[in-house]
């Protein structure tokens, strides 16, 4: 189960996907917009994303690590976010814990890392993009 | 022959525009598509190593032929989550 939505989002949902008989360990990952970015202050993150590649993308990523015994969901919101308000879930079971923390650890992890899905930080000292600036050649620096 | 460009988030700012319609006159590849743009656009050059090419919603090699009518976009450093 993979969503992608302007709407807020909730557990709910995710958690009756992955219920399974078979199931005893049920991992969630909630990730939260946060009031600060490496010391800055943050009021709001405007989420985009290349929806018809970030879709295609995360089910990817679900087709990878699903198992006959793993089962995964997740749900991504894009647009303006605020303090405290829930931009992913992701959710994973399996017969135990191990195989329960791992998947979803494993879903978020390629969730950040290939999803094109991008965020411009707003705050007191402007807007801009997170991770644009790291991605500056290294020897194109000039200050 | 022409494709469809998109770009995204940092990557929109410099090249000034979310969509343009390119065409292409030689056999071109991800790479060399990507240096073309950063040629043309030089506010996007500083990111080239950082940039990624993606192709009818997928992720490109650097050699994989660009064809007419591909929608190529230019992915940025991912931020999601």
């Amino acid at each position: 189960m993979v969503t992608l939505t302007d709407e807020p989002i909730t557990i709910d949902p995710l958690l009756a996907h992955v219920s399974r008989p078979s199931a005893g360990g049920v991992a969630l990952f909630v990730g939260v917009v946060r009031d600060q970015a490496e010391g800055r202050a943050v009021t709001l993150l405007e989420y985009e994303a290349y929806r018809p590649m970030a879709l295609a993308e995360m089910e990817r990523i679900v087709g990878e690590l699903r198992t006959d015994d793993v089962t995964l969901a997740v749900a991504h919101r894009i647009g303006a976010l605020r303090v405290g308000d829930t931009a992913v879930i992701c959710a994973a079971s399996a017969p135990h814990r191990e195989e329960a923390f791992a998947a979803c650890r494993r879903l978020i992890d390629e969730i950040k890392a290939r999803v094109p899905i991008w965020k411009r930080e707003h705050g007191p000292e402007g807007a801009y993009w997170v991770g644009w600036r790291d991605a500056r050649c290294a020897h194109e620096h000039h200050s | 022959m022409s494709v469809r460009l998109l770009a995204f988030a940092g990557a929109r700012d410099a090249i000034g525009a979310a969509e343009l319609a390119l065409s292409l006159t030689e056999p071109t590849t991800a790479r060399s598509l990507l240096a073309r743009l950063c040629r043309e656009h030089p506010a996007l050059a500083p990111y080239e190593s950082s940039i990624r090419l993606a192709v009818n919603g997928t992720y490109a090699a650097w050699e994989d032929p660009i064809h007419d009518g591909d929608e190529v976009a230019l992915i940025p450093p991912v931020a999601g989550g």
